[in-house]
């Protein structure tokens, strides 16, 4: 079941947080490791594989925003 | 490379032999060999000990005066020593050889995972052996060197290889000149660098790694036990990754990754080298004194001919493939190819098969290696990760290692295991009869008594297990025919049973075993004569007709 949108923009609080609290490099491992984690929990190859992709969408626009 | 002032073959535990080239009188007494084999490396050798075990005699050239001292393999795995014990070969490796069945992963310093590689009381051998290529070869050179079936010309260089009408024609130089010898069938077992591929004109295709190892030897008096040790990140050598290895006779195999900042050139310097390995030993607890016997470099590649067969010449070992060294490939799978080529080979030349049983060696061994490339590909990538993203990826695998015992599962490094064959046709569709095994694998061991196992019942051609009832009088003669009830009489009810429960046979099945151990037919009960005619068909078993 989904998160609220309270409950979410918790997890985006604390993310932001705790990805300020690390140096650059360690940034990128952070949010690696928790993506296993996050992935494990879910148990569902087939919706991780889709979000992987999804999250891959529209990396580019922002920058040209910029 | 040696350490300064050593001789290019001045070991600290090996009596390097010396071979000059045979007279010009014995050449031409002997020129007569229907079978000639490329390379009197470990490959080469066990390739002629193969053909001799089916009575079928070989020549084997080789440019060298002595044993490899560039190659350095140094496990062996339990396949491989059932493949040495059918040749007859095995004796001196259970006196030396080390084994071993644990592996364990460090990052940082902390123990992430201890690896058990699968063993039972139902198995004859362990799991794996360590022992040094040089031991290998003299022990593999000891059983050929007693053969009166097999010829090795040492000093001799082939340096030409062209098709005859049912041949092919080698042309050697040695160091009394140069001589031709026709050979019905050649196997090129030259090595990485094989020049037999060049002058066919052939190309291994595939992928190069990026990252580099050192390996090194040293001898010191170090007390741990023969288990694998893989450390990531570790203070001697932050980021990169280490590998140690106990070998026979005190002596320590340590492969290192480049450390960072240091060039390829500035690496292999002697001085570099013991600095390194200084660090290292000093990582792992080690303060005592320690010589160094021998380093090298290397970088992993998973390469490989499109076919192993090119007409009359068969590429086996390093010639017709090269795999990265993390997980035990190489040799082991150049001695799969070998006994693979080698027991075909055997039925063609003895007339008990048609000359296409050969055309299934390629697919079987190319599938095999292929398999390995998959597994090899994903151990590389983890030990020496290519990119930004598998670099990062692998990161967070191993900083979660720490807490979480399933990431450590990562950094298993995926030690081969034979292939399962079903491409080449040398494997017989067949209904049913085992559950346990998969038709074209290996077949599982089973202990019959305190010291003999199924494996050494069979015969040294083709076995039949028959488990249920059959006119067995029928089945030809170059068939070993083994019933349940002989099982059950000569090693009672209880053996049998566990034989029955390992293999998961039905009642009444019947399975045929090839000359390499692997399971080739089950069906449920015991036609003999549709059970023959299929053997015909797929082995040319003329005699069954």
């Amino acid at each position: 079941m989904a998160l609220n949108f309270a409950e979410l923009e918790t997890v985006y609080e604390d993310l932001a947080t705790a990805l300020d609290t690390v140096s650059d490099a360690q940034r990128e491992v952070l949010l690696c490791k928790l993506s296993l984690l996050m992935a494990r929990e879910l148990g569902d190859l087939a919706s991780v594989q889709e979000m992987i992709q999804t999250a891959k969408d529209h990396l580019d626009t922002k920058t040209q925003q910029d | 490379m040696r350490p300064e002032g050593k001789g290019a073959l001045e070991s600290l535990y090996f009596e390097y032999p010396r071979f000059t080239a045979p007279s010009r009188e014995h050449v031409i007494d002997n020129n007569q060999h229907k079978v000639a084999i490329v390379g009197a490396g470990p490959i080469g050798m066990f390739a002629a000990l193969t053909l001799a075990r089916f009575g079928v005699a070989s020549v084997v050239f080789d440019n060298k005066d002595t044993f490899n001292d560039g190659s350095r393999a140094i496990c062996v795995q339990r396949s491989s020593y059932h493949a040495l014990e059918r040749a007859g070969a095995l004796g001196p490796f259970l006196d030396k050889a080390l084994g071993w069945t644990k592996g364990r992963t460090f990052f940082r310093g902390k123990q992430i995972l201890e690896f058990e590689m699968p063993h039972s009381d139902s198995e004859k051998y362990l799991p794996m052996y360590n022992i040094q290529q040089q031991f290998i070869e003299q022990y593999l050179w000891d059983a050929v060197n007693a053969s009166d079936l097999i010829e090795v010309q040492w000093c001799s260089e082939v340096v030409g290889v062209a098709d005859t009408d049912g041949g092919a024609r080698l042309t050697i130089d040695d160091t009394n000149g140069s001589y031709d010898y026709d050979a019905d069938w050649v196997l090129a077992a030259d090595g990485a660098r094989s020049p037999v591929r060049k002058m066919r004109g052939k190309r291994l295709n595939g992928e190069n790694f990026a990252g580099r190892y050192v390996i090194a030897d040293v001898q010191m008096d170090h007390d741990y036990p023969t288990i694998r040790r893989a450390l990531f990140d570790s203070e001697s050598n932050p980021d990169k990754t280490i590998l140690i290895h106990r070998q026979p006779d005190n002596i320590w195999r340590i492969d290192y990754q480049l450390p960072d900042g240091q060039s390829e050139k500035e690496a292999i310097r002697e001085d570099s080298i013991r600095e390194n390995v200084t660090k290292i030993l000093r990582d792992i607890g080690y303060g005592g004194p320690w010589e160094l016997e021998w380093w090298s470099i290397y970088s992993a590649n998973t390469l490989a001919l499109d076919d192993y067969r090119d007409g009359r010449v068969i590429f086996i070992g390093d010639s017709a493939h090269i795999v990265p060294i993390f997980g035990v490939r190489g040799l082991n799978n150049g001695l799969a190819d070998a006994e693979n080529a080698g027991w075909k080979l055997a039925r063609v030349l003895n007339g008990l098969s048609d000359a296409r049983l050969m055309d299934s060696y390629s697919p079987e061994r190319r599938g095999a290696t292929l398999d390995v490339f998959e597994n090899a590909t994903k151990s590389a990538r983890f030990m020496t990760p290519p990119s930004k993203g598998w670099e990062l990826m692998r990161d967070a695998a191993l900083s979660l290692s720490l807490d979480h015992d399933w990431a450590g599962d990562f950094a298993n490094p995926r030690q081969m295991e034979p292939f399962t064959y079903s491409d080449g046709g040398a494997i017989l569709t067949a209904d049913a009869g085992v559950t346990n095994v998969k038709l074209g694998a290996v077949l599982p061991n089973e202990m019959l008594s305190a010291d003999v196992y199924l494996s050494d019942i069979f015969g040294n051609g083709f076995t039949v297990l028959v488990f249920g009832d059959g006119d067995l009088a029928k089945f030809d003669a170059h068939v070993e025919v083994i019933s349940g009830a002989m099982i059950a009489a000569n090693y009672g009810k209880a053996a049998l049973a566990r034989v029955q429960a390992r293999l998961g046979t039905q009642a009444g099945a019947t399975l045929l075993i090839r000359p390499d151990g692997y399971l080739a037919g089950a069906w449920n009960g015991c036609d003999v004569e549709q059970i023959a005619q299929q053997m015909k068909m797929a082995f040319g078993l003329k005699e069954t007709r």
